[in-house]
C-alpha cells in the first residue's frame, strides 16, 4: 500500500507519454491535406528561366504530371533533386513552382545541378504558393490527368516515398487515364 | 513523524489549496484560451463576441494608411470570405501583403474586425500553419 | 575530409560512451573493480573524441566549407567571424552536438571531483552519465548529423538566422546548455542511489556543490534568453510565458525546489524519496525543454517532417531516461528510510511547502505548456493558452512561497518556537508593509490590489535576507556567518529584488505608439525625443535606416538614441534594433517601426520602470550560488575535516 504514492510519478509520465506519441503520429507527412481530392488551383506564372514563356495549369491539363516546390535558399530540397532528375528522365512531367526566390540565382541554380522541370512558374510573391496551401519548400503534389489534386507530400521527395505514396496513386489512377512514365517509373 | 493533529492539518490545509488553486485554474484558462477563427468562419457567425485570433492573408492591394498616421486598414483572406482589420500601432517587421498574418481583438463591425496586435512571426515557412490550414479548409467548403 | 574525421570521432565517442554506459554499472553490481576502474578513462576518451568532433564542424564553419550542409544551411561568407563560429549552435543538428561536448565537460568534472567518493557509487555515477551521453550521441549520429555533405556544393550558404546574430545570442544556448546538461549530474547521482539501494546523508552532501553549479548556470542561461528577447525582440517585453521559455523555467523551478530539499536530506536524512524524485524531474523536464526549444528559430517543421524518425527517437529517449527512473523509482525510493521527525513550526516544514509549492507552479506552467500541443495532437484544433493563465496560476503558489521565504529562512531545524519567529521578524513584516503600500502610491500615484500585495512581499523578502547579514555584518551581534549562509541570504535577497523588478516593471509599464516626423519634438511618459534625422547604414551583412533622437529629460539631454531596421541581405528578413536608455531605475525604450507616408514614421516608445533589477536580481540569485558553492565544507578534500567545524547557530543556520 506505502508502494502506491510512488508509483504515480511513473503514472502521469506514462499518460503524457502516450499523448506525445499520438501527437509525433500526426505528422503532417501522413495527415491528407484539405486539398487532396479537389481540383488543383489556376495559376499562371512567368516561366522562371524565359520571362516571355508562361507556365501555367495548360501545363498539367489532359495529363498525369508532379507540381514541385522549390526555392534555391532551400537546402533540403537538394536532397530530392537528384530523384526529381531520374523521375524527370523516366518520364515524368514535373512542373516547377519557384517560391519566393531570386531569379537569377533560381536559373543559375538549374543550370547547375540539372532541370527536371518541363517549366518552373516563377513566384517571387509566394501568390500561386498561397492557393496551394504550401507552408513551405519542399512540397510535391501529384495532380491527376482530370485536374484532381491525388496527393500532396511534404519534406523531400524520396524513393521510398515514391514506391510507398505515389506508385500505388498511380496504378490505380493511370487505369483509366495514360501513364506513359508509368513502367519507367517504377510502376507496373 | 508529527502528531496525528497536525497532520490532518497539514492534509487539510493542501486539500483546501488544491481546490482553491482549481477553481482559479479553471476560470484562467477558460477566459483565457485564445482560439483561432478563419475569415469565413467569421462571417458565417461562428466567432464570438470577446477576444479571439483571426488569421488568413493579407490581401494584397488592401492596405491604406492615412499619410503620417499610425491607425491602417486592411483586409484578411483565406481567399473565400473577407474579414477587414482595423489596427492602430506599430506593425511588425514580418507583416505584409500577400503574406500571411494573425490579428487579435474582437469585431467591431459586420465584416470589421479591431485588432489589439498583430502577430506576423515566422520563419522560413512564410505561412503560419494555421493560416495555411484554414485557407485550405475554406477551398475545400468552397467546393473549387 | 575534416568533416568526415568529425563523423568518426562522433562514432567513436559513441562506442566510448556505451563503454561507459555499460561495463561500470554491471561491475558495480557484481563488485569488480576492473570493471567499474573502466568508468573513468571511458570518459575521458569520451570527452576527447566529443571534441574532436565539435572541433571539425568549427573548422568546416571557420573555413565557409559549403559542401557540409549544416554550414550551408546557417552560415555565409559575408558573416562575421564570431557569428561563423557561434553559428555551430545555430541550427538543430549543431546544437546537439554542443548539448553532446557539454555533458562531455560536466563528465570529465564529475569524473575529477568524484575521487573521494566510494568507487562503487562514483562508477554508478559515471555510468549514468554514459547512458545519457550515449543515447544523446546516438540521437545525433543517426538522426541529426550536423556533418553530411551537400553535393554538389552551394557557392554560398543561407546565413545565420538574423535573430541569432547578436552577443546575447552567443551566450545565451552555451550558458543554458550547461545548466540544462548540469541537471543530469544530479540526476545520475539519483539514480545511482536508487540502483544501490542506499541512500544517506553523505550522498547528498555529495550531490548537492553539483545542483548549485547547475543551478548557477541555468539562472544566468535563463536570464540572459530573457534579457535577449527584451533588447532584440524589439517590442521590449521580457516574459511570454511561450513553449521555448517555459521549456527553460520548468528545470530552474526543479532545481531550485532539488537544492533546498537536499539541505534537508544532508541535515536531517529526510526528504529522501522528495529530493530523488525532484533530481529525476529536473532532468526530466531538462530533456524535455532541450526537444521542445526545436522551435522554428532552430528548426523548421520539414526538417521533422522530413525524418519522423526523429520524433521517435526522442520519444524513446524521454522513455528511456524518465520512464526508466521512474521505474526504479517506484520500488526502491519507498525503502528510503527517514532519519528524524519535525515539528509544524520548523525548517523542514517550511521547505516541505517549498517543495509542495514549487511542484504545483511547475506543474501549472507544465499543463499551460502542454495543452495546445495535446489538443493539436488529437486533432480538435488550434489554441493557444495565454499569457494571462500563466500570470493568475504561477503567481497563486508563488506569492505565497515567496512570502514563506522570508520566514523559512530564520526558523531552526526540528523546532522553532513561533514566539521567537514572531520577535524576529515583527520589525521587519512591519516595515516592508509600510513601505510595500505607501511607496507604490507614493511613487506612481495608483497601484491594484496584486500589486500592493507582489510589492510588500518583494520588500518582505528583502528585508528578511538582510536582516542576518545586517545584524552580524554591521551591528557585529552573533556569530560569524558562514559563505553558505550568507551566499542564502545573497540570494533569497535576489529573489527579492527580481520581484520587486518584475511587479514594478509589470504593473508601471508605459508604453506609446507614435507618428513622428525628423524634426519633431515627441514628449512621452515624461521624457522629451526630439527626432533628428533617419538615414541609411551599412552592415557588414545588412543595410539599415537608421534613426537618431536626442533624449531629454527635465530639459537636460540623456544622450543621444539610434534605433535601427535592418535588412538582412541574404536571408531578406527585417530586424528592428531598438534604443535602449538604461540606469538602475529605469529604462527607455525606442524602436522604429516602419515609414507611414509623408516623412513621417511609427515609433514605439516605452518607459520602464526597475526593469534593471530583474537582471539585477538574477545576477544576485546567482551570486549568492557562488559564494555559497565556495563555503569551507565544498573546498575541504576530507569527509573528517568537513564533520568537526560544524558550529552553527540554530535560528539562522543554512546548513
Amino acid at each position: 500500500m506505502k508502494m502506491l504514492r510512488y508509483v504515480v510519478p511513473l503514472v502521469i509520465f506514462v499518460i503524457i507519454g502516450v499523448f506525445f506519441a499520438k501527437g509525433l503520429q500526426r505528422n503532417p507527412n501522413y495527415v491528407p491535406s484539405p486539398l487532396v481530392g479537389r481540383p488543383a488551383p489556376t495559376f499562371s506564372l512567368p516561366n522562371v528561366e524565359n520571362p516571355d514563356a508562361v507556365v501555367s495549369s495548360a501545363d498539367l491539363a489532359g495529363r498525369v504530371a508532379l507540381v514541385n516546390v522549390w526555392g534555391t535558399w532551400c537546402i533540403e530540397c537538394r536532397h530530392e533533386h537528384g530523384y526529381l532528375l531520374e523521375l524527370a528522365r523516366a518520364g515524368v512531367p514535373i512542373v516547377g513552382l519557384n517560391v519566393r526566390d531570386d531569379r537569377a540565382a533560381a536559373v543559375e541554380w538549374l543550370a547547375r545541378l540539372g532541370d527536371p522541370y518541363v517549366g518552373s512558374g516563377f513566384d517571387p510573391e509566394g501568390k500561386a504558393a498561397v492557393d496551394w496551401g504550401v507552408t513551405g519548400a519542399p512540397e510535391t503534389f501529384l495532380v491527376g490527368a482530370d485536374g484532381v489534386i491525388l496527393f500532396k507530400h511534404i519534406s523531400p521527395l524520396t524513393p521510398a516515398v515514391w514506391q510507398r505514396d505515389f506508385v500505388p496513386l498511380l496504378v490505380e489512377h493511370c487505369r483509366e487515364a495514360k501513364c506513359p512514365f508509368l513502367a519507367a517509373a517504377g510502376g507496373g | 513523524m508529527r502528531s496525528r493533529t497536525q497532520r490532518k492539518l497539514f492534509i487539510g490545509l493542501v486539500l483546501v489549496g488544491i481546490t482553491v488553486a482549481g477553481a482559479f485554474a479553471y476560470r484562467a484558462f477558460q477566459e483565457n484560451l485564445l482560439y483561432f477563427f478563419s475569415p469565413t468562419q467569421v462571417v458565417a457567425g461562428e466567432a464570438p463576441a470577446r477576444t479571439f485570433r483571426l488569421g488568413g492573408m493579407v490581401l494584397a492591394g488592401s492596405f491604406t494608411r492615412e499619410p503620417g498616421s499610425l491607425t491602417s486598414h486592411f483586409v484578411v483572406t483565406d481567399n473565400v470570405q473577407s474579414v477587414g482589420v482595423t489596427y492602430t500601432g506599430v506593425l511588425p517587421d514580418l507583416f505584409r501583403e500577400g503574406a500571411g498574418a494573425v490579428v487579435v481583438g474582437r469585431m467591431s463591425g459586420e465584416r470589421e474586425f479591431a485588432a489589439d496586435e498583430v502577430i506576423a512571426k515566422h520563419d522560413e515557412n512564410y505561412m503560419p500553419p494555421e493560416v495555411a490550414q484554414a485557407l485550405e479548409k475554406a477551398r475545400e467548403a468552397k467546393g473549387e | 575530409m575534416i568533416p568526415e574525421f568529425g563523423q568518426l570521432a562522433l562514432a567513436l565517442a559513441l562506442c566510448l560512451a556505451l563503454v561507459q554506459a555499460t561495463l561500470p554499472l554491471i561491475g558495480a553490481a557484481n563488485g569488480r573493480v576492473d570493471w567499474m576502474a573502466l568508468a573513468r578513462p571511458a570518459a575521458a576518451g569520451q570527452f576527447v573524441f566529443v571534441a574532436v568532433a565539435f572541433a571539425a564542424l568549427e573548422y568546416a564553419l571557420l573555413n565557409d566549407d559549403f559542401s557540409v550542409e549544416f554550414v550551408a544551411a546557417h552560415s555565409n561568407s559575408a558573416l562575421p567571424i564570431f557569428y561563423k563560429a557561434t553559428a555551430a549552435w545555430g541550427g538543430h543538428e549543431g546544437s546537439m552536438l554542443l548539448w553532446i561536448a557539454v555533458l562531455a565537460i560536466w563528465t570529465m568534472a564529475v569524473a575529477a571531483g568524484s575521487r573521494s567518493v566510494p568507487q562503487e557509487f562514483a562508477s554508478r555515477v559515471l555510468g549514468v552519465l554514459g547512458i545519457v551521453s550515449a543515447g544523446m550521441i546516438a540521437f545525433a549520429f543517426f538522426t541529426s548529423n550536423p556533418f553530411t555533405r551537400l553535393t554538389p556544393p552551394v557557392t554560398d550558404g543561407n546565413d545565420l538566422n538574423p535573430l541569432l546574430q547578436d552577443p546575447g545570442m552567443i551566450f545565451h544556448p552555451p550558458t543554458l546548455y550547461l545548466g540544462y546538461v548540469g541537471a543530469a549530474v544530479p540526476f545520475a547521482f539519483a539514480v545511482a542511489a536508487l540502483l544501490s539501494g542506499k541512500l544517506d546523508r553523505d550522498w547528498a552532501k555529495w550531490t548537492r556543490p553539483w545542483t548549485i553549479v547547475a543551478w548557477i548556470f541555468l539562472t544566468c542561461g535563463i536570464t540572459l534568453g530573457s534579457w535577449w528577447a527584451y533588447y532584440e525582440l524589439g517590442w521590449g517585453g521580457w516574459w511570454f510565458w511561450d513553449p521555448v521559455e517555459n521549456s527553460s523555467f520548468m528545470p530552474w523551478l526543479m532545481t531550485t525546489a532539488l537544492l533546498h530539499s537536499l539541505a534537508v536530506t544532508e541535515r536531517r536524512g529526510i526528504f529522501k524519496s522528495w529530493t530523488v524524485l525532484l533530481a529525476i524531474a529536473a532532468f526530466s523536464l531538462s530533456l524535455l525543454g532541450t526537444f521542445l526549444t526545436r522551435s522554428p528559430v532552430m528548426i523548421s517543421v520539414h526538417a521533422f517532417a522530413a525524418d519522423p524518425a526523429r520524433g521517435l527517437f526522442i520519444l524513446g529517449l524521454l522513455g528511456l531516461f524518465t520512464g526508466g527512473s521512474l521505474l526504479l523509482y517506484a520500488p526502491r525510493a519507498s525503502n528510503f528510510e527517514a532519519e528524524g521527525g519535525f515539528q509544524l513550526v520548523s525548517r523542514e516544514a517550511f521547505l516541505l511547502a517549498n517543495n509542495i509549492l514549487l511542484v504545483s507552479a511547475t506543474g501549472a506552467v507544465l499543463f499551460g505548456t502542454l495543452y495546445p500541443l495535446f489538443i493539436d495532437a488529437l486533432g480538435l484544433g488550434k489554441i493557444s493558452v495565454g499569457p494571462p493563465y500563466f500570470n493568475v496560476m504561477f503567481l497563486l503558489p508563488v506569492l505565497p512561497l515567496a512570502a514563506l521565504v522570508g520566514v523559512g529562512m530564520h526558523s531552526a531545524w526540528r523546532m522553532t518556537p513561533g514566539q521567537l519567529l514572531l520577535r524576529r521578524l515583527r520589525w521587519p513584516a512591519v516595515g516592508a508593509l509600510v513601505v510595500g503600500v505607501a511607496a507604490p502610491f507614493a511613487i506612481f500615484g495608483a497601484a491594484s490590489a496584486l500589486t500592493l500585495l507582489a510589492v510588500t512581499i518583494a520588500v518582505w523578502v528583502c528585508a528578511s535576507s538582510l536582516l542576518d547579514p545586517v545584524r552580524r555584518l554591521v551591528l557585529r551581534t552573533g556569530a560569524p556567518l558562514t559563505r553558505a549562509q550568507m551566499g542564502m541570504c545573497l540570494a533569497h535577497f535576489g529573489v527579492g529584488v527580481f520581484m520587486l523588478g518584475a511587479t514594478v516593471a509589470s504593473a508601471y509599464n508605459l508604453e506609446f505608439d507614435v507618428s513622428a516626423k525628423p524634426g519633431d519634438r515627441v514628449e512621452a511618459g515624461g521624457y522629451e525625443f526630439v527626432f533628428r534625422s533617419v538615414r541609411s547604414v551599412q552592415g557588414p551583412n545588412f543595410t539599415a535606416d537608421e534613426g537618431e533622437f536626442e533624449l531629454l529629460a527635465n530639459g537636460k539631454s540623456l544622450g543621444i538614441l539610434k534605433p535601427q531596421i535592418r535588412l538582412y541581405q541574404v536571408q531578406r528578413s527585417p530586424m528592428t534594433e531598438a534604443a535602449i536608455d538604461t540606469n538602475v531605475l529605469r529604462d527607455v525604450f525606442l524602436a522604429l517601426g516602419e515609414p507611414l507616408g509623408a516623412d513621417a514614421w511609427s515609433l514605439r516608445i516605452q518607459v520602464k520602470p526597475l526593469i534593471g533589477f530583474l537582471w539585477l536580481g538574477s545576477g544576485l540569485m546567482a551570486l549568492g550560488g557562488l559564494v555559497a558553492i565556495t563555503d569551507r565544507r565544498y573546498r575541504v578534500a576530507t569527509r573528517e575535516a568537513r564533520s568537526t567545524e560544524h558550529v552553527e547557530q540554530p535560528a539562522a543556520g543554512a546548513a
